[in-house]
């Protein structure tokens, strides 16, 4: 196993801070992640990632810490994206579309002015790609912190959240106030992409938060138990991605290294591949019924 | 701004304008505002591919493009579309960023590519690019009858015996042509909101069809033209200005939408 | 604070009076009167458009009347109304959603409640108790997404049931079975709620598979309500007054048909087989 775990990769402070980094953000992306997938809101999962992006690139111009812009401009966009109307099957396109032009357009601006205003070249696809490996270990705390509250936050609203992803009717008839959980879903969606964008990328952000569970959705019948193969399955990637990137030093001869994003994300696809062949053998319903559970009957249920 | 040097900007904005409007106005129309924006993504990344192995990026961002378009058609059928969208996408980028730490690219070509750029489309293509826009509109053309009624009724149109799968990855390949012809000036960026703003806007505006596609087309146009003019003026990208006048176009348009709806019930 | 108004009969849970509900501006149901006591299982009959689904979202305190009262117990309803289970009309599960039929039917336990209180034994054995009742046990572990439209169908009976409710709403569970399902839905239903002493109120465009088991019937038709026993309502005269034009009511081996007539046709049928004919 010499060539895996090449000289100096547990010693190195760099990768230790990336392994607990990356555990932290895989648990919390998984986890938001089943319910993002399940809610068929994935595009507005990756649109946040960009949205969270935009936000970061205009803190960075204004000279504010990151973090605050990452995750506030995630929460922004989500709140504009809900009163846009995400939450209806109908407009959930658009809105997700004209928020994600929007910040683009803005982050667009802030990462040419800053391209060109700085001396510091790259910086505009750092903030783009991103790499665990330049996280500052001075930010884990904060990181720490906002990964509970968004653990915690979806713990309180699990059981109507489910009910109401399942079916809006059902939901109302019990009772659950489904806009604002609703609501309460997207920025809680939106301060963990924020998170997750900041400290490995917008790209692996999404990765990590649609991957692991749209795998082990492939394979589970019940959904807490799906919610643990996705967090297993996420971990499992970010640790393979981060000790790969790390050895791609030492196997590429021009010393060069491939990029954390690029590993990460193999590892991702290959496990989606690999779980969708298990399904595809297992066999089930024929995905003719799938058409008609994206054209939910709507009635005039708020 | 219209000496001569830019009127391939002019032109080139306008050919690309027209197409967006039409195409952009089939992607609100079937909610694929996801492959939209993935497949320019991915394009960029075959851009830079190509560029590390020395290949025109244009022939990158159009194999690329192509490629996440049956990528992202194929798997539509059997899961969630959004899912496959997104791995497909995730996937590209991360190639993406692979081939840009592999080669030793000059910064502001990629922020061309990535931002948009006025001068992104030379004399020497200008033409292609033209054909190739019309061959586009053209197929939309010749599609546009089952390609709204798969949209619109997609159980009944299975029922009358249209090939769903075939009218879907048809639109995505024009998809993906259309928008590798966009990104050079656009940006890799900000072309999938030339393509929801405008015609999303155009869709409140009007009910009727061929109003509504019409209006879409005029709406591109004026972004893509004021877009321009800005950029000229104030000496920053294209694609900031497409993204921001798509959206208020947008905004616009829903506040007159629902004043339009309370007016109708006083 | 009850405020119980001397209409309301002591064993009248439901009491709707004088309602009337319109849709953006358009009047879709005036003047509807009907109640229902506990224990009893009602039909609501009419044709598809006629204003079921909506006279449900009033029930259930989801949309507002313009005029008139809906009274549950002889107050008036509150928006969560734990007091009445509803399976609704057409509910399309992804057969991907990660749900067995038994977490289905744990979440009408506790699917409103915020928090991820572990489940005690009592109410796991209540859901076990449940899906035997509705005679799910064989697809209990299988996807929601996966069942037949049957399957579903008594799984968001057994959903709605779980919280013991006093009055069951269901908005047309036959439209889509078979004739053989449609009849065990009915005769489980009635069993079901005979045993749990619900009250049900269930939704139909065709009322034959149901009056073996209907108590009482409330009929809809052009915006207006008749209710009453299946006698007292399902004649010719009741139901001609209903529709705004004659319409003959006629009972053939043991089923009822309501058929638009004119006057003439109405006197022939009289004269000629009087015995088909239900004044």
């Amino acid at each position: 196993m010499h060539w895996l775990f090449e000289p100096g990769l547990f010693s190195n402070h760099t990768v230790r801070t990336a392994l607990i980094v990356g555990l932290i953000v895989a648990i919390v992306s998984a986890v938001v992640g089943v319910f993002t997938v399940l809610r068929g809101q994935s595009f507005a999962g990756h649109a946040l990632t960009d949205v969270a992006t935009a936000g970061g690139a205009g803190a960075f111009l204004a000279g504010v810490a990151p973090i605050i812009g990452f995750v506030g401009g995630g929460v922004l966009g989500a709140g504009a994206m809900d009163a846009i109307g995400v939450q209806r099957v109908k407009g959930r396109d658009i809105a997700t579309g004209v928020v994600l032009g929007a910040a683009t357009g803005l982050s667009a601006l802030f990462l040419y002015l800053s391209a060109t205003s700085s001396a510091s070249t790259g910086a505009t696809q750092l903030i783009l790609f991103g790499s665990i490996f330049t996280v500052e270990p001075s930010t884990l705390p904060e990181v720490a912190i906002l990964s509970c509250v968004v653990l915690l936050t979806i713990a309180v609203i699990a059981r109507p959240l489910l009910l109401s992803s399942l079916s809006i009717e059902l939901a109302a008839a019990r009772g659950v106030r489904v806009r604002v959980v609703g609501l309460l879903f997207m920025v809680t969606l939106a301060v963990s992409v924020g998170l997750s964008a900041i400290v490995i990328g917008s790209i692996l952000s999404t990765a990590l938060l649609i991957g692991p569970p749209a795998s082990a959705l492939k394979v589970v019948n019940r959904f807490w138990f799906g919610a643990a193969i996705a967090v297993v399955l996420g971990i499992g990637a970010t640790w393979a991605g981060i000790i790969f990137a790390y050895d791609s030093y030492y196997w590429i001869p021009s010393h060069r290294g491939l990029p954390v994003s690029f590993f990460v994300v193999a590892f991702v696809v290959v496990e989606f591949a690999f779980f969708s062949v298990v399904r595809r053998r297992r066999g089930g319903r024929p995905a003719t019924a799938i058409e008609d559970s994206s054209h939910h009957v709507e009635t005039q249920w708020h | 701004m219209f000496s001569s040097f830019m009127t391939n900007a002019w032109l080139s904005g306008t050919i690309v304008a027209m197409l967006a409007g039409v195409v952009g106005f089939f992607v609100v129309l079937r909610a694929a505002s996801f492959a939209a924006h993935a497949i320019p993504n991915g394009a960029f990344a075959g851009a830079a591919g190509a560029n590390l192995v020395g290949l025109n990026p244009l022939f990158g961002l159009i194999s690329f493009a192509i490629v996440a378009a049956l990528s992202i058609g194929a798997t539509s059928r059997r899961s969630r579309s959004d899912v496959a969208t997104a791995l497909s996408l995730v996937l590209m980028l991360a190639l993406g960023a692979a081939f840009l730490t592999l080669s030793t690219e000059y910064e502001p070509a990629i922020n061309a590519l990535l931002f948009g750029e006025i001068l992104g489309v030379s004399s020497s293509q200008l033409l292609p690019v033209f054909l190739l826009a019309v061959l586009c509109v053209a197929v939309i053309l010749v599609l546009y009858r089952p390609l709204v009624f798969t949209s619109v009724a997609p159980d009944l149109a299975a029922a009358k015996g249209v090939n769903a799968t075939l009218v879907e990855i048809s639109f995505l390949l024009v998809l993906a042509l259309a928008t590798a012809l966009t990104v050079p000036i656009v940006g890799a960026l900000l072309t999938f909101s030339l393509m929801i703003g405008p015609p999303a806007a155009a869709r409140l505006l009007s009910k009727h069809p061929a109003r509504a596609l019409t209006l879409s087309i005029t709406l591109a146009l004026a972004t893509v033209w004021a877009s321009i003019a800005c950029s000229y003026e104030f000496n920053l990208p294209i694609g900031f200005f497409v993204g921001t006048i798509g959206a208020v176009l947008y905004l616009c348009a829903r506040v007159s939408h629902a004043q339009r709806a309370v007016r109708s019930f006083a | 604070m009850t405020t119980r108004t001397s209409l309301d009969a002591p064993t009248d849970i439901l009491n709707v009076n004088g309602v009337e509900v319109a849709i953006d501006g358009r009047v879709i149901l005036r003047d509807v009167e009907f109640r229902i006591e506990a224990g009893e299982f009602t039909g609501l009959i009419g044709s598809n458009g006629s204003g079921k689904t909506t006279l449900f979202q009033v029930i259930l305190g989801l949309r507002p009347t313009v005029a008139g009262t809906v009274s549950f117990h002889g107050e008036a309803l509150a928006r969560r109304n734990r007091s009445i289970g509803y399976v609704p009309q057409k509910v399309l599960f992804d057969p991907e959603m990660p749900l067995r039929a038994r977490d289905l039917v744990a979440l009408g336990v506790d699917g409103h409640r915020y928090g991820l209180r572990r489940r005690s034994r009592a109410v796991l054995a209540d859901i076990d108790e449940m899906l035997s009742a509705v005679d799910a046990n064989e697809f209990a572990d299988r996807r929601v997404g996966e069942l037949s439209g049957g399957e579903q169908q008594r799984v968001l009976i057994a959903h709605a049931l779980i919280s013991r409710p006093e009055l069951l709403l269901l908005d047309e569970p036959l439209a889509n079975l078979d004739p053989g399902s449609a009849q065990e839905i009915i005769g489980l239903l009635h069993r079901v709620a005979t045993d749990n002493r619900v009250a049900v109120l269930l939704s139909a465009h065709e009322m034959n598979p149901l009056l073996p088991v209907m108590d009482r019937v409330v009929y809809v038709a052009n915006g207006r309500v008749a209710s009453g026993t299946t006698d007292e309502v399902v004649r010719s005269d009741v139901l001609s007054a209903l529709y705004g034009h004659h319409v003959d009511v006629l009972r053939v081996h043991g089923r009822v048909l309501v058929v638009a007539s004119s006057s003439d046709e109405h006197e022939h049928l009289v004269s000629e087989h009087p015995e088909l004919v239900v004044e």
